[in-house]
């Protein structure tokens, strides 16, 4: 099937050994195609995280497979799979981990940096999505300088400027109040999910599965059931 | 410059107090290293300053002299004994002591007395004010203008002062290319006056001043010195000698090693704490990069360029700030004992490249062991 993005089969994760160990995964599979907006939901410690962390190539797990785009990304090697991370997912992270040192536009232009792009062109190309998530005007201010909302949508801006396939966002609403995210998730849903694109969601706030395509939900390590949406 | 490098160079500089800090630190360790080290070699110079100035190839002396200042008196038939062995040009005496001067206004002052060969003058000043030739004449002697003239109240030509009951009138001034290190003035006059003017012991020959045929007979000369019971030196050997005795016989070689390591340990606390302290601050970022994409050694790349960039300008800014105070100390004080040498700039640049790689071993280790993972869990 062409347009699976991600699929994975089997996925086992565990952390510590013997009285200490914590199962985060216990034989998951899950499948994600391009042009949708897939949730994954469940209350804390239910292995959300550790599962789009495995996904992302992020996280290696104890057992399973996890193939992005065709690509069995956990036979990579270190280096590979960095370059892989870098040229086909985008991630959000759920404190956006901007650079408070570097300029609205600097901050976007990691990607194309780290690709090697020249640093002139990297920032004009930043300006332009910045100018796409409506944040026109502030590429010279430094992040703290920017509202919650504003600082997500850079860090969407930063996920997008390298026109992933794949677009990880960890809790993006968690940090920002309830409209905000709202609107936050609506610009993502119309203006970055297209038909070559598959965003991947773990969150609790059931206020913004209005835009999901599917709701996967987790708990104990497992998913335990599928909603499909028709968002 | 490379984008990634760019990228590390403005997550440096853009955090202007903690740039700030490594750059004082390390400027701050530079300057003390380069200070202590350049006053170092400015008195290990200035300890040479008779051997510079008279500036013979050869000085034959007794094995036990050390350095210039205290030579030990040898028989006449050392010199004769010199000037007739092959592969000498010429070998001229040399008087060099200690005495006190009376000054016109009846005070009392040190001061150390050269007694040039009376026939050749070998090792005469270069004179500002005078004729060398007067120095033969009654009396007469050459008060060197360097930072201790003004101790003897600033003599001109014709002036007199007293040295051991003997009238002494100033025929000439002299320039000094390298001052002494013990702060008292120098006279030059004759070798016989010399001896006559200043009580002495049985021997008066201080040093004998040797010029070899050609470079080749310098071995020979040596060897033949040396079976008559005494050591012969060139200049550069006797120059090593007095500033081993100084570095390793007198206690200034210690303290200067212990002020030397005092400022690097001094830069290496300051500087590897900031920069660790500037790593820790930055590094869920940097696990957002290595999330992004970033290879580990590309991080490694970053953080060994932000610590070499601060470190090589914090070894300008050291560098420079000690050459500005040494350059303003000369000018109020022409004779002060320091100078820049390439070994003390080679030397704190060592220093600074150790602190460089103490510094950022930390902050690598740290940014490697990060899990993308864990910017994930917060």
């Amino acid at each position: 099937m062409p347009n699976v993005a991600i699929r994975a089969t089997g996925l086992r994760k565990w952390f510590g050994e013997g009285d200490a160990k914590t199962t985060a995964l216990r034989e998951v599979n899950f499948e994600a195609v391009f042009g949708e907006m897939v949730y994954i939901v469940g209350p804390s410690g239910s292995g959300k995280t550790t599962l789009l962390s495995v996904l992302s190539g992020i996280l290696k797990p104890n057992s399973g497979r996890v193939s992005v785009e065709g690509v069995d990304i956990w036979s990579l090697n270190a280096d590979q799979l960095a370059e892989f991370r870098l040229k086909k997912i985008g991630f959000v992270f759920q404190d956006f981990h901007l650079f408070p040192r570097l300029n609205t536009a600097e901050n976007v232009a990691i990607p194309l940096i780290l690709r090697k792009k020249d640093w002139d062109e990297s920032i004009k190309e930043a300006a332009k999505y910045l100018e796409i998530v409506g944040l026109k005007g502030r590429e010279n201010l430094p992040p703290v300088k920017l509202s919650g909302g504003e600082q997500q949508r850079v860090a969407i801006a930063r996920a997008m400027i390298g026109q992933p396939d794949i677009l990880i966002m960890d809790e993006p609403t968690a940090s920002l109040d309830g409209d905000t995210g709202q609107s936050i998730l609506k610009f993502v849903h119309e203006n970055i999910l297209n038909s070559n694109r598959c965003i991947v969601i773990v969150t609790h706030d059931s206020r913004i599965y209005e835009f999901a395509s599917r709701i996967l939900k987790m708990e104990d390590g497992r998913l335990t059931g599928i909603e499909e949406r028709a968002a | 410059m490379n984008g990634i490098l760019k990228l590390a160079y403005k997550l440096l500089v853009n955090d202007k107090a903690k740039f700030t800090a490594l750059l004082v630190g390390i400027a701050f360790a530079v300057f003390l290293m380069m200070f202590v080290t350049s006053m170092f070699a400015g008195i290990l110079n200035h300890s040479s300053s008779t051997v510079i100035n008279i500036g013979a190839s050869i000085w034959v002396m007794d094995p036990a002299v050390q350095t210039a200042a205290n030579s030990i008196g040898m028989p006449d038939y050392v010199l004769d004994a010199v000037r007739s062995m092959p592969g000498v040009k010429y070998a001229v005496p040399l008087y060099s002591g200690g005495a006190l001067v009376k000054l016109p206004d009846g005070t009392y002052q040190s001061v150390t007395v050269l007694g040039l060969d009376d026939n050749s003058l070998f090792g005469r000043p270069q004179l500002t004010e005078g004729k060398i030739e007067n120095i033969y004449a009654e009396n007469g002697f050459v008060v060197v203008h360097d930072s201790e003239f003004s101790k003897l109240e600033n003599p001109r030509v014709g002036s007199e002062f007293e040295l051991n009951d003997n009238r002494g009138v100033v025929v000439g001034i002299a320039k000094a290319s390298t001052a002494g290190l013990f702060g008292i003035p120098t006279l030059y006059t004759t070798y016989e006056r010399a001896i006559q003017y200043i009580p002495n012991p049985r021997y008066t020959i201080s040093f004998v001043l040797v010029e070899p045929k050609s470079p080749g007979d310098i071995v020979k000369i040596k060897q033949q010195v040396k079976t008559l019971g005494y050591l012969a030196l060139t200049k550069a050997e006797f120059m090593r000698r007095t500033s081993d005795f100084y570095t390793f016989q007198t206690g200034v070689g210690t303290n200067i090693l212990i002020m030397t390591v005092i400022s690097f340990i001094i830069g290496l606390s300051i500087s590897a704490q900031t920069f660790y302290t500037f790593i820790l601050e930055n590094l869920e970022r940097f696990g957002a990069l290595k999330a992004i994409g970033t290879k580990s050694r590309e991080l490694v790349g970053m953080i060994l360029f932000q610590a070499s960039f601060t470190a090589l300008t914090g070894y300008g800014l050291g560098v420079g700030l000690c050459t500005i105070l040494i350059s303003l100390a000369k000018l109020r004080l022409p004779s002060y004992a320091a100078m820049i040498t390439y070994t003390s700039l080679l030397l704190a640049f060592v220093m600074v490249l150790i602190i460089t790689v103490i510094s950022s071993y930390f902050g690598v280790r740290r940014v490697l062991r990060i899990e993308p993972f864990d910017i994930f869990r917060g």
